[in-house]
Protein backbone atom coordinates (compact mmCIF):
# COMPACT_ATOMS: atom_id res chain seq x y z
CA UNK A 1 0.00 0.00 0.00
CA UNK A 2 1.14 3.78 -0.59
CA UNK A 3 0.59 4.63 3.19
CA UNK A 4 1.45 8.19 2.89
CA UNK A 5 2.35 8.03 6.62
CA UNK A 6 4.51 11.16 6.67
CA UNK A 7 6.06 13.31 9.49
CA UNK A 8 7.49 16.99 8.37
CA UNK A 9 9.52 18.96 10.61
CA UNK A 10 11.92 22.06 10.16
CA UNK A 11 15.48 21.90 11.22
CA UNK A 12 18.93 23.23 11.06
CA UNK A 13 22.22 21.34 10.37
CA UNK A 14 23.71 20.31 7.42
CA UNK A 15 23.98 17.09 5.19
CA UNK A 16 26.23 15.85 2.65
CA UNK A 17 25.58 13.77 -0.31
CA UNK A 18 28.04 12.41 -3.53
CA UNK A 19 29.03 16.11 -4.56
CA UNK A 20 29.07 18.64 -1.07
CA UNK A 21 27.33 19.42 1.86
CA UNK A 22 24.09 21.44 1.86
CA UNK A 23 22.15 23.37 4.11
CA UNK A 24 19.29 21.51 5.70
CA UNK A 25 16.21 23.42 6.74
CA UNK A 26 13.54 20.37 6.47
CA UNK A 27 13.53 17.12 7.21
CA UNK A 28 10.66 14.17 6.69
CA UNK A 29 10.16 11.70 7.99
CA UNK A 30 7.96 8.90 5.96
CA UNK A 31 7.12 4.94 6.20
CA UNK A 32 6.13 4.14 2.47
CA UNK A 33 7.40 2.78 -1.03
CA UNK A 34 11.31 3.57 -1.14
CA UNK A 35 12.82 4.20 -4.58
CA UNK A 36 15.87 2.16 -4.20
CA UNK A 37 16.03 -0.31 -1.45
CA UNK A 38 14.50 -3.49 -2.11
CA UNK A 39 11.96 -3.82 0.19
CA UNK A 40 7.96 -2.77 -0.24
CA UNK A 41 8.19 -0.36 2.35
CA UNK A 42 11.14 1.56 4.41
CA UNK A 43 11.63 4.43 6.75
CA UNK A 44 12.89 7.36 3.87
CA UNK A 45 14.48 10.06 5.81
CA UNK A 46 14.66 13.19 3.10
CA UNK A 47 16.79 16.14 4.50
CA UNK A 48 16.12 19.20 2.23
CA UNK A 49 16.75 22.68 1.59
CA UNK A 50 13.86 24.10 -0.78
CA UNK A 51 15.28 27.18 -1.40
CA UNK A 52 17.89 25.92 -3.15
CA UNK A 53 15.60 23.65 -5.02
CA UNK A 54 14.22 20.25 -5.46
CA UNK A 55 17.49 18.31 -6.11
CA UNK A 56 18.88 19.98 -2.86
CA UNK A 57 18.38 16.93 -0.97
CA UNK A 58 19.81 13.81 0.89
CA UNK A 59 17.95 10.87 1.23
CA UNK A 60 18.27 7.80 3.60
CA UNK A 61 15.82 4.36 3.12
CA UNK A 62 16.00 1.91 6.33
CA UNK A 63 14.55 -1.37 6.60
CA UNK A 64 12.09 -1.19 9.58
CA UNK A 65 14.82 -2.72 12.23
CA UNK A 66 17.56 -1.01 10.71
CA UNK A 67 15.49 2.63 11.44
CA UNK A 68 14.64 1.38 14.83
CA UNK A 69 18.19 0.42 16.00
CA UNK A 70 19.12 4.35 14.40
CA UNK A 71 16.72 5.69 16.16
CA UNK A 72 17.65 4.12 19.75
CA UNK A 73 20.89 4.62 18.65
CA UNK A 74 20.16 8.88 18.32
CA UNK A 75 18.07 9.17 21.63
CA UNK A 76 21.29 6.92 23.32
CA UNK A 77 23.59 9.28 21.87
CA UNK A 78 22.09 12.82 23.06
CA UNK A 79 22.52 14.31 25.87
CA UNK A 80 19.41 14.38 28.10
CA UNK A 81 17.04 17.12 26.68
CA UNK A 82 17.39 19.12 30.06
CA UNK A 83 20.84 19.97 28.86
CA UNK A 84 19.34 21.73 25.62
CA UNK A 85 22.64 21.14 24.07
CA UNK A 86 25.23 22.10 26.28
CA UNK A 87 28.69 19.94 25.25
CA UNK B 1 2.97 1.41 -43.67
CA UNK B 2 0.31 -0.84 -41.65
CA UNK B 3 0.86 -1.06 -38.00
CA UNK B 4 2.40 -4.19 -37.08
CA UNK B 5 2.34 -5.08 -33.25
CA UNK B 6 5.56 -3.89 -30.56
CA UNK B 7 6.76 -1.23 -33.06
CA UNK B 8 6.22 2.46 -31.49
CA UNK B 9 7.90 5.21 -30.99
CA UNK B 10 8.40 7.36 -27.83
CA UNK B 11 8.90 10.73 -26.81
CA UNK B 12 8.79 13.52 -23.96
CA UNK B 13 6.36 16.59 -25.12
CA UNK B 14 4.66 19.49 -23.40
CA UNK B 15 1.13 19.31 -23.19
CA UNK B 16 -1.72 22.13 -21.89
CA UNK B 17 -2.94 20.22 -17.91
CA UNK B 18 -4.58 21.65 -15.62
CA UNK B 19 -5.18 25.41 -15.15
CA UNK B 20 -3.24 26.37 -18.60
CA UNK B 21 0.04 25.33 -17.31
CA UNK B 22 2.46 23.59 -19.67
CA UNK B 23 3.63 20.31 -18.34
CA UNK B 24 5.70 17.66 -19.48
CA UNK B 25 4.26 14.29 -20.36
CA UNK B 26 5.50 11.21 -21.99
CA UNK B 27 3.90 9.80 -24.92
CA UNK B 28 4.49 6.55 -27.26
CA UNK B 29 2.51 5.41 -30.05
CA UNK B 30 2.31 2.86 -31.62
CA UNK B 31 4.13 2.94 -35.52
CA UNK B 32 2.27 2.61 -38.48
CA UNK B 33 -1.05 3.41 -39.84
CA UNK B 34 -4.44 2.93 -38.07
CA UNK B 35 -6.91 4.29 -35.64
CA UNK B 36 -5.77 3.67 -32.03
CA UNK B 37 -7.82 4.07 -28.75
CA UNK B 38 -6.00 6.39 -26.13
CA UNK B 39 -4.44 5.35 -22.67
CA UNK B 40 -3.27 7.92 -19.81
CA UNK B 41 -1.21 6.33 -17.84
CA UNK B 42 -0.96 7.63 -14.33
CA UNK B 43 2.23 6.85 -12.39
CA UNK B 44 2.85 6.11 -8.70
CA UNK B 45 3.73 8.40 -5.88
CA UNK B 46 7.58 7.55 -6.45
CA UNK B 47 7.11 9.66 -9.57
CA UNK B 48 7.51 9.90 -12.98
CA UNK B 49 10.34 7.41 -13.27
CA UNK B 50 11.56 4.87 -15.99
CA UNK B 51 9.12 1.88 -15.02
CA UNK B 52 6.25 3.59 -15.57
CA UNK B 53 7.46 4.94 -18.79
CA UNK B 54 8.01 1.75 -19.84
CA UNK B 55 4.65 0.67 -18.93
CA UNK B 56 2.96 3.55 -21.27
CA UNK B 57 5.43 2.11 -23.65
CA UNK B 58 3.87 -1.73 -23.10
CA UNK B 59 0.63 0.62 -24.64
CA UNK B 60 2.00 1.67 -27.59
CA UNK B 61 3.48 -1.84 -28.43
CA UNK B 62 0.12 -3.24 -27.45
CA UNK B 63 -1.74 -0.58 -30.26
CA UNK B 64 -2.59 2.42 -27.82
CA UNK B 65 -1.74 5.73 -28.04
CA UNK B 66 -0.66 6.42 -24.56
CA UNK B 67 0.95 9.15 -22.90
CA UNK B 68 1.59 9.58 -18.84
CA UNK B 69 1.66 13.03 -17.81
CA UNK B 70 4.27 14.31 -15.48
CA UNK B 71 2.50 15.06 -12.47
CA UNK B 72 5.47 16.71 -10.31
CA UNK B 73 6.33 19.19 -13.23
CA UNK B 74 5.32 21.76 -11.17
CA UNK B 75 6.97 21.76 -8.26
CA UNK B 76 10.44 19.80 -9.48
CA UNK B 77 10.26 19.47 -13.63
CA UNK B 78 14.06 19.67 -14.09
CA UNK B 79 14.68 17.26 -10.90
CA UNK B 80 15.00 13.19 -10.65
CA UNK B 81 11.83 11.49 -10.71
CA UNK B 82 12.72 10.74 -7.10
CA UNK B 83 13.56 14.31 -5.54
CA UNK B 84 10.40 15.47 -7.33
CA UNK B 85 8.39 12.60 -5.77
CA UNK B 86 10.10 13.75 -2.60
CA UNK B 87 9.49 17.58 -2.97
CA UNK B 88 5.96 16.52 -4.07
CA UNK B 89 5.23 14.93 -0.84
CA UNK B 90 6.92 18.19 1.17
CA UNK B 91 4.27 19.90 -0.33
CA UNK B 92 1.61 17.69 0.48
CA UNK B 93 0.49 15.66 -2.63
CA UNK B 94 -0.34 16.02 -5.77
CA UNK B 95 -3.92 18.12 -4.86
CA UNK B 96 -6.79 16.14 -6.41
CA UNK B 97 -8.24 19.28 -8.81
CA UNK B 98 -4.93 19.05 -10.26
CA UNK B 99 -4.78 15.82 -10.82
CA UNK B 100 -8.19 15.42 -12.54
CA UNK B 101 -6.74 19.20 -14.91
CA UNK B 102 -3.71 17.03 -15.98
CA UNK B 103 -5.64 14.05 -17.21
CA UNK B 104 -8.11 16.16 -19.02
CA UNK B 105 -5.64 17.69 -20.90
CA UNK B 106 -3.73 14.74 -21.10
CA UNK B 107 -7.28 12.72 -22.78
CA UNK B 108 -7.24 16.05 -24.59
CA UNK B 109 -4.26 15.51 -26.56
CA UNK B 110 -4.25 11.97 -27.31
CA UNK B 111 -7.92 12.68 -29.13
CA UNK B 112 -6.39 15.77 -31.18
CA UNK B 113 -3.81 13.19 -32.30
CA UNK B 114 -4.88 12.21 -36.02
CA UNK B 115 -4.52 8.60 -35.43
CA UNK B 116 -6.61 8.63 -32.62
CA UNK B 117 -9.99 6.99 -32.86
CA UNK B 118 -11.67 9.41 -30.14
CA UNK B 119 -11.84 6.90 -27.56
CA UNK B 120 -9.41 7.28 -24.27
CA UNK B 121 -9.25 4.94 -20.79
CA UNK B 122 -6.92 5.86 -18.22
CA UNK B 123 -5.17 3.47 -16.03
CA UNK B 124 -3.29 3.90 -12.62
CA UNK B 125 -1.24 2.05 -10.46
CA UNK B 126 -0.88 2.52 -6.34
CA UNK B 127 -1.38 5.92 -5.52
CA UNK B 128 -2.40 6.51 -9.21
CA UNK B 129 -5.12 3.46 -8.82
CA UNK B 130 -7.02 5.95 -6.45
CA UNK B 131 -6.77 9.09 -9.05
CA UNK B 132 -8.03 7.05 -12.06
CA UNK B 133 -10.82 6.38 -10.31
CA UNK B 134 -11.36 9.95 -9.18
CA UNK B 135 -10.17 10.64 -13.01
CA UNK B 136 -12.84 8.02 -14.44
CA UNK B 137 -15.67 10.29 -12.32
CA UNK B 138 -14.87 13.93 -13.05
CA UNK B 139 -14.49 13.17 -16.88
CA UNK B 140 -15.72 11.37 -19.55
CA UNK B 141 -13.49 8.63 -20.32
CA UNK B 142 -14.35 5.56 -21.91
CA UNK B 143 -12.35 3.21 -19.52
CA UNK B 144 -10.71 2.86 -16.51
CA UNK B 145 -8.32 0.50 -14.68
CA UNK B 146 -8.00 1.08 -11.31
CA UNK B 147 -4.75 -1.36 -9.97
CA UNK B 148 -4.34 -1.52 -5.92
CA UNK B 149 -5.51 2.03 -5.74
CA UNK B 150 -5.40 3.18 -1.69
CA UNK B 151 -8.19 5.24 -1.03
CA UNK B 152 -11.07 4.91 -2.92
CA UNK B 153 -13.09 3.58 -0.13
CA UNK B 154 -11.35 3.83 3.38
CA UNK B 155 -9.16 6.99 4.26
CA UNK B 156 -5.75 6.53 3.88
CA UNK B 157 -3.95 6.45 6.79
CA UNK B 158 -2.09 9.39 6.41
CA UNK B 159 -0.63 12.10 8.54
CA UNK B 160 1.56 14.60 8.57
CA UNK B 161 0.97 17.01 4.95
CA UNK B 162 -1.31 14.34 3.11
CA UNK B 163 -5.06 15.46 3.57
CA UNK B 164 -6.96 12.91 1.05
CA UNK B 165 -10.27 11.83 1.83
CA UNK B 166 -12.14 9.09 0.22
CA UNK B 167 -13.71 9.10 -3.61
CA UNK B 168 -16.68 6.75 -2.90
CA UNK B 169 -19.15 9.34 -2.56
CA UNK B 170 -17.95 10.41 -6.59
CA UNK B 171 -18.76 7.17 -7.50
CA UNK B 172 -22.42 7.99 -8.94
CA UNK B 173 -20.59 10.08 -11.63
CA UNK B 174 -18.44 7.29 -12.83
CA UNK B 175 -18.54 7.73 -16.25
CA UNK B 176 -17.11 4.79 -17.68
CA UNK B 177 -16.77 1.11 -16.81
CA UNK B 178 -14.30 0.28 -14.49
CA UNK B 179 -11.90 -2.69 -14.26
CA UNK B 180 -10.24 -2.97 -10.39
CA UNK B 181 -7.53 -5.29 -10.54
CA UNK B 182 -6.20 -5.84 -6.54
CA UNK B 183 -3.99 -8.12 -4.21
CA UNK B 184 -5.86 -10.07 -1.89
CA UNK B 185 -3.10 -9.81 0.49
CA UNK B 186 -2.97 -5.93 0.28
CA UNK B 187 -3.95 -3.92 3.34
CA UNK B 188 -4.90 -0.82 1.59
CA UNK B 189 -6.97 -1.79 -0.25
CA UNK B 190 -7.97 -4.26 1.95
CA UNK B 191 -10.34 -6.96 0.84
CA UNK B 192 -12.76 -5.42 2.81
CA UNK B 193 -12.50 -2.60 1.07
CA UNK B 194 -12.56 -3.37 -2.58
CA UNK B 195 -15.75 -5.45 -0.91
CA UNK B 196 -17.42 -2.05 -0.23
CA UNK B 197 -16.29 -0.66 -3.40
CA UNK B 198 -17.85 -3.16 -5.40
CA UNK B 199 -20.94 -3.43 -3.27
CA UNK B 200 -21.45 0.48 -4.06
CA UNK B 201 -20.75 0.22 -7.88
CA UNK B 202 -23.32 -3.24 -7.74
CA UNK B 203 -26.22 -0.70 -6.19
CA UNK B 204 -25.30 2.19 -8.37
CA UNK B 205 -25.58 -0.06 -11.24
CA UNK B 206 -21.88 0.86 -12.71
CA UNK B 207 -20.60 -1.30 -14.89
CA UNK B 208 -17.31 -2.94 -13.28
CA UNK B 209 -15.11 -6.13 -12.66
CA UNK B 210 -13.15 -6.48 -10.10
CA UNK B 211 -10.49 -9.04 -9.98
CA UNK B 212 -8.04 -10.25 -6.39
CA UNK B 213 -5.23 -11.95 -6.75
CA UNK B 214 -4.34 -14.80 -4.01
CA UNK B 215 -0.85 -14.42 -3.19
CA UNK B 216 0.14 -10.76 -4.27
CA UNK B 217 -0.46 -8.01 -2.58
CA UNK B 218 -0.07 -4.51 -3.29
CA UNK B 219 1.97 -3.18 -6.18
CA UNK B 220 2.65 -6.98 -7.96
CA UNK B 221 3.01 -5.42 -11.55
CA UNK B 222 5.78 -3.62 -10.80
CA UNK B 223 8.91 -5.88 -12.00
CA UNK B 224 11.36 -3.48 -10.29
CA UNK B 225 10.60 -4.12 -6.82
CA UNK B 226 9.97 -6.65 -4.49
CA UNK B 227 6.28 -6.80 -3.75
CA UNK B 228 6.32 -8.18 -8.25
CA UNK B 229 4.11 -10.99 -8.30
CA UNK B 230 4.72 -12.94 -11.88
CA UNK B 231 1.23 -15.24 -11.68
CA UNK B 232 -0.60 -11.75 -10.69
CA UNK B 233 1.13 -9.90 -13.05
CA UNK B 234 0.28 -12.41 -16.19
CA UNK B 235 -3.20 -13.02 -15.32
CA UNK B 236 -3.73 -9.50 -14.88
CA UNK B 237 -2.31 -8.04 -18.49
CA UNK B 238 -4.70 -9.94 -20.67
CA UNK B 239 -7.87 -8.46 -18.43
CA UNK B 240 -6.54 -4.85 -19.45
CA UNK B 241 -6.09 -6.22 -22.67
CA UNK B 242 -9.43 -7.84 -23.20
CA UNK B 243 -11.08 -4.90 -21.34
CA UNK B 244 -9.81 -1.81 -23.67
CA UNK B 245 -9.58 -4.35 -26.50
CA UNK B 246 -13.77 -3.87 -25.79
CA UNK B 247 -14.03 -0.36 -24.86
CA UNK B 248 -11.42 1.58 -26.49
CA UNK B 249 -10.89 -1.27 -29.81
CA UNK B 250 -7.12 -0.75 -29.79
Amino acid sequence: MCTYVTEKLAVQGSAKGTATWLPVTVAMVSWDHPQHAAAEHTLNLDFLDPARGPSARVAVELCEESARALARAILATLPPAESQGGS
Amino acid sequence: MSYTADALTAESLRITGHGGDEIEAYLARPLGEGQFGGVVVIHHMPGYDRATKEITRKFAANGYLAIMPHLHFREAGGASPDDAAAAVRAAGGVPDERLVGDVAGSARHLRSLAASNGRVGVIGFCSGGRQAFLAACSLQLEAAVDCYGAGVTGAPPAQGPFRFTPLIGLAPRLSCPLLGLFGAEDRFPSPEHVAELDAELTRLGKPHEFHSFVGAGHGFFAVDRPSYRVEAANDGWPLIWDFYGRLLGG
